[in-house]
This record gives C-alpha cells, sequence and structure tokens, in this order.
C-alpha cells in the first residue's frame, strides 16, 4: 500500500514537471533542459516572498506563481527569441547555458544550504493515513492534487480556450499559423510562461515537503524522461510516462538497490529510444522535423 | 578548414607533394617552429601553478578534439563525452587497483573500452538524430557514471582510487614538467591525428553525412558505417584522454565526472568555433583558464573574502553568461572572430571579398 503512495506521489511530480517539458516543445520544437533550474528558481521565488511578506500561505504561493510566470515570459522575449530557427544543437545548449547561470545564480542569492520554506511560512505538514493503511505527508497529497487540477486545466485551455487552440495551432505549423493571423512570439512566450508556472509550482510544493536546496534540479531531470517517454508533444503521454517512470523507480529502488534512484528513468529512457523513439503518445513524424 | 582562404597573394600548387604538405607556404613553417619553441621552453620559465594549467589545457585539447570530430564533423551530437571521459579514467583505475598493469596496457584498453562504448553509444544514432540523439548519449552518460559509482561503493572505495604515477623503464613521471611534456604530446598527437583523419576519406564522408545524409548516401557512403566509425574513433580517444586524466591526478573519483564536465567540453566546441580543430583548441584553451580567470578577478575586487564561499557559484553563473552570449551573438566563435581578424587584414583597403573568383 505504501509502495503504491509513494508511486502515486512521485508519478504525479514527475507528471507535473514534465507538462513544462511537453508545453515547450509541443508549442515551439525546442527541448528545455533549464526545466530543472526553472523550476528550483520558482521554488526559491517563494522562499522570498515568503521572507519578505508573510501574509499567509495562499497569497504568498500565489505571488511566486505570478512571477515565476513572468520569469518564463522573459526568458522567452529575452533568450530563447533569438534562438528561434537556429540549430537543434544551439537551442539545447542555449537551455543548458541558461540552467547553469541560474544555478549559480540561485547559490550566489540564496547560499546553497538546505532551506525550509515551510518554516518561513510556519506550515505545517502532518502525515495523513489513508484508508488501507498508507501515509501521505500533506504537501505530497496537495502536489497529487495539483498535478490533477493543473492537467484538467491544461485540457481545457488547450482544446477550447482561444490562446490554448492559438497554441495548438503553432505547434502544428508554425508558418500556417502565422499566417493567418497569430502571433507567434506571443504564443511561444506564453508556452515558456506557463511551463514555468507549472514547474515552479511542482517545485515549490516539493520545497514545502521536503526542503529546498540546489539537488533539486535532479528531479527536474528525472522528469525529463518522463516526458520524451509519453511522446514529448502529448500531454496524456507525459502522465503516462510519469506513472511508468514513477512505477520503475520505486520498484526497484524498494527490491534492489536504493543507489538506482538516478539511473533508472534513464534506463527506461533508453529502452525507449531503441524501440519507439517518438514515445508512447508522441507523432512519429517528429523525428525527421527534428 | 583554414585552407579556405590561402593567402593573399595566391599560393599554386603544381604537384602532389605540395598539396599533401601540412604547412604549405614559409610564414606557416616560421610561426609553427616559434610556436614550439615557445611550447618547449614554456615549462622551464612558467611557474609549477601555470604548468599545471598548461598541462589541463592539453588534457582538454583531446578530449575536445575528438569531440569536435563527432560533432563538429560528422554531425553527430554527443551530451555523453563525461561519460566516456569517466569510462576511460576507470578502466586505467580498475585496471591498476585490480591487476596492477602497468600503463601502456592500461591506456590501450582504454581506448578498447572507448571504443566499445562508442559502439554503444553510436547505436542509437543510426535511427535518431538531432534531439533524440542528444539525449540518448545523455542518457548512457547517467549509466556509465551508475556503474563506476556502483564499482566505487562496492568494492569500498567510496571516496575514489588512487593511482600510482605511470613509469617506463623506471623513471616514474611525477614532475609537472614531464607530465607538460607528456601531455603536450598526447595533444599533438591527437591534433595530427585529427587533421590527417578529416583529409582522408573517412574525413569527407562524415563531412558529406554532415552536410546531406541522404545525399551521402547516394554517393555510395556507408552512412551507418561511417557513423559508427565517428562514434567509434571520437570515443576511444575521449577515453584514453579519461585514462591520462586519471594518471595526471593521480586519483580517480566518479564525482569528477558531472553533468557539468560534459557540458564544459560542449562549451568548448561551441565557444571555440563548431567545424574546426583550431576551434577545438581556442575553446579548450578558454574553457580551461576561465574559472581562474574569474577566480583572479573576483580576488582583484574589494572585499574579496565575501565572494570566497560563493566562488563556484560565480563561476557557474558566470559561465553560463558566457556560453549564451556566445551562442547567441558569435555562433561561429572564438574562430569566427579569427578568421574575421584574418580577413580583415587580407583584404585591407577593401571590407569585403570578391563576389566570385576569390579562387576558392
Amino acid at each position: 500500500m505504501q509502495l503504491a503512495v509513494n508511486i502515486v506521489v512521485l508519478a504525479s511530480i514527475y507528471a507535473l514537471i514534465a507538462c513544462g517539458y511537453v508545453l515547450i516543445y509541443r508549442v515551439s520544437r525546442v527541448l528545455n533542459l533549464a526545466h530543472g533550474e526553472l523550476m528550483m528558481l520558482g521554488a526559491y521565488l517563494l522562499l522570498a516572498v515568503a521572507s519578505t511578506f508573510v501574509f499567509n500561505a495562499v497569497t504568498a504561493i500565489a505571488a511566486a506563481l505570478v512571477l515565476s510566470l513572468a520569469v518564463g515570459v522573459l526568458v522567452y522575449v529575452f533568450l530563447m527569441r533569438k534562438m528561434t530557427g537556429e540549430m537543434v544543437l544551439a537551442a539545447i545548449l542555449t537551455t543548458i547555458a541558461l540552467g547553469i547561470f541560474l544555478r549559480g545564480l540561485i547559490v550566489i542569492i540564496w547560499s546553497a544550504q538546505q532551506q525550509y520554506p515551510g518554516q518561513a511560512l510556519a506550515l505545517a505538514n502532518p502525515a495523513i493515513v489513508l484508508p488501507g493503511g498508507g501515509r501521505i505527508s500533506m504537501f505530497a497529497a496537495l502536489l497529487v492534487i495539483a498535478t490533477a487540477v493543473v492537467y484538467g486545466a491544461l485540457f481545457i485551455f488547450l482544446r477550447f480556450g482561444r490562446w490554448g487552440v492559438r497554441m495548438r495551432a503553432a505547434g502544428q505549423s508554425p508558418l500556417l499559423a502565422a499566417q493567418r493571423g497569430i502571433n507567434l512570439h506571443s504564443v511561444y512566450a506564453l508556452a515558456w510562461g506557463l511551463s514555468t508556472l507549472t514547474g515552479s509550482l511542482a517545485g515549490m510544493l516539493i520545497a514545502l515537503d521536503s526542503g529546498l536546496t540546489g539537488t533539486m534540479v535532479i528531479i527536474g531531470l528525472k522528469a525529463f524522461p518522463a516526458a520524451l517517454v509519453g511522446g514529448l508533444d502529448s500531454l496524456v503521454g507525459a502522465l503516462v510516462g510519469a506513472l511508468i517512470i514513477a512505477a520503475a523507480e520505486i520498484s526497484l529502488i524498494h527490491y534492489v538497490d536504493p543507489l538506482l534512484s538516478d539511473v533508472v528513468p534513464f534506463l527506461v529512457l533508453i529502452v525507449m529510444l531503441v524501440f519507439r523513439p517518438w514515445g508512447l503518445f508522441g507523432t512519429r513524424e517528429e523525428l525527421d522535423r527534428v | 578548414m583554414s585552407r579556405r582562404l590561402p593567402r593573399a597573394s595566391g599560393y599554386f600548387r603544381t604537384d602532389y607533394v605540395q598539396e599533401q604538405r601540412l604547412l604549405q607556404t614559409r610564414l606557416e613553417r616560421v610561426s609553427a617552429v616559434v610556436f614550439g619553441l615557445a611550447l618547449i621552453g614554456f615549462p622551464f620559465v612558467a611557474s609549477p601553478f601555470q604548468i599545471d594549467l598548461a598541462s589541463q589545457v592539453f588534457l582538454a585539447s583531446v578530449g575536445a578534439l575528438s569531440l569536435m570530430l563527432l560533432t563538429g564533423y560528422a554531425g553527430q551530437i554527443s551530451l555523453g563525452h563525461a561519460g566516456l571521459l569517466a569510462a576511460g579514467a576507470f578502466t586505467a583505475g580498475i585496471l591498476f587497483k585490480e591487476f596492477g598493469t602497468p600503463f601502456w596496457i592500461t591506456l590501450p584498453t582504454a581506448a578498447l573500452v572507448g571504443g566499445l562504448l562508442g559502439v554503444v553509444f553510436g547505436l542509437p544514432s543510426l535511427r535518431l538524430r538531432g534531439l533524440y540523439l542528444a539525449v540518448s548519449t545523455l542518457a548512457l552518460h547517467f549509466v556509465v557514471v551508475y556503474v563506476g559509482g556502483e564499482y566505487e561503493t562496492k568494492r569500498g572505495y567510496s571516496t575514489g582510487i588512487v593511482i600510482d604515477p605511470p613509469s617506463i623503464a623506471g623513471f616514474e613521471i611525477v614532475s609537472p614538467r614531464v607530465w607538460y611534456f607528456v601531455l603536450l604530446a598526447a595533444a599533438l598527437l591527437t591534433l595530427l591525428g585529427c587533421i590527417n583523419l578529416l583529409r582522408s576519406r573517412t574525413g569527407r564522408a562524415w563531412r558529406a553525412i554532415q552536410s546531406h545524409e541522404t545525399v551521402a548516401e547516394a554517393l555510395g557512403i556507408s552512412i551507418s558505417g561511417y557513423k559508427l566509425l565517428a562514434f567509434v574513433i571520437s570515443s576511444a580517444i575521449t577515453a584514453v584522454a579519461g585514462a591520462l586524466f586519471a594518471y595526471y591526478r593521480g586519483f580517480v573519483s566518479i564525482e569528477a565526472f558531472s553533468l557539468f564536465l560534459t557540458i564544459q567540453y560542449v562549451a568548448m566546441i561551441i565557444i571555440g568555433g563548431m567545424g574546426s580543430l583550431l576551434g577545438a583548441l581556442l575553446g579548450a584553451l578558454f574553457v580551461t583558464i576561465f574559472p581562474y580567470v574569474i577566480e583572479s578577478v573576483l580576488g582583484a575586487l574589494p572585499g574579496a573574502d565575501r565572494y570566497a564561499g560563493v566562488l563556484f557559484a560565480v563561476n557557474y553563473a558566470a559561465f553560463g553568461l558566457v556560453m549564451i552570449l556566445f551562442l547567441v551573438f558569435e555562433p561561429l566563435g572564438l574562430v569566427g572572430i579569427w578568421r574575421r581578424i584574418q580577413s580583415w587584414f587580407l583584404l585591407w583597403p577593401f571590407k569585403h571579398r570578391p563576389i566570385s573568383g576569390s579562387g576558392r
């Protein structure tokens, strides 16, 4: 039972992070390897907001989310916009460079010590006993709920929202979308903003649950195989991929060797790349477009 | 390559021997000799710290050259080079620790292991391109690092493996000055090998694959064979660099082979300039020296001790920033700047090259 709970929690962590990769990739065909760092930045923004004005937890989180949305948009406007139309490698490397830059910046500003935004906001993190004997901490439960809400909202937004339709159109064919009068730059900026926002939400909840250090980046990086296993341009795929990766990781840690934790997602990724590189739910033509 | 604009006055070769010379004009020969003498003289005037720095540059050059072969010429992206360095270093470390093998056995073995790993790293490239290839090599990096870490913990070397300095005929290579020459020789050999490889059939095949796979195949080039070959050669050289690194440091630990190291190597070829061996060398120089420059700049600033604790963070941030600046503003890298200076002088007093008939 506990094992199942752990899998669900880890899967929702991965899923919440992975949807950021998917959003950006689906809309602009850029793989954002700075996503882990952006997510961590979001968590630190919560810390900054919490330490400057402690109104209450909800206001602080909302303020930090707005800030992270702004960060995502700014990253696009000032950096990634210049990389449109460049080589795939150049765009990936730009995001990697951005990640390194952010990692250094975060340590310069907030130091490398472990921080507890939960304490700064004076929030307790009680364990909840579920029917069936599993235990789950409050913020982990919140994380599962948040993942469900975010995915629900994204589905509705992408299917019915005016901007959601524009985003899908831009992803399918930038040229035609632009000719129909869709402002590609604002669509891309929105994708970056939303992706950073969801990533930051994940980062904040993880930080509230278990503290905040620079090692959070690794979680962000491990969520990436989840996105790819599911198919980089599919949100459903990200959910399924997250579940697969989380199940594989938790059960291998439990039954085989805890040291495997960091490598399992990538092993699954390799297997996937060999047999079905475009992922479970991805579009097959992807491969040649890259 | 650099022969794109031979000399402003025109240089006409009359036989094949001239065509095959590495250094074609007298200026090139003279400057090569001067540069060579400077390299040989350097360790006798420099401080031990500077010698160590130069040795690091040579070591990085070997890795950067091999990555340049793969990415800059064959067009295959690899984000797993730290894993290959780790494989070489661990081959040396394990062979030494378990069997006490001398280094003339471990180095070729490292190359062999690297080559085999190159096949593994290269296999995805037969089906994947661009992004997905980068990702698969990235994943393999984590696997190699995991295996290395596993070995360390299982055998009880959790802090790392200590390796004795290599010895040739009873003479141990310990002094930094000797190491300087060993690593210089390694870098030179790699450079010569790369130059000659690139102007042979193999190099031409790689460039054809990079430019257009379908056309290359139509020309009769075996795409999968040459792709794998690129991975194998590049990985073998990288693994040897890793083994040399292990001997040079006298110590192997998996901590040294993080993802950041991979990124540093990729940064070397980006900052240096894609598709140029000179670029790989310049990039290796730049990236190796960069942290020390940052350190001394920070040390010169007022309140130096205030930054001491966050030095590595400043390094990270500055490194990321420089990489971004190069990617956005100077995608051709240091070589691009160098070429621009060169052609400015060659074309003076004109600003632009004539459109046709420039003898290319």
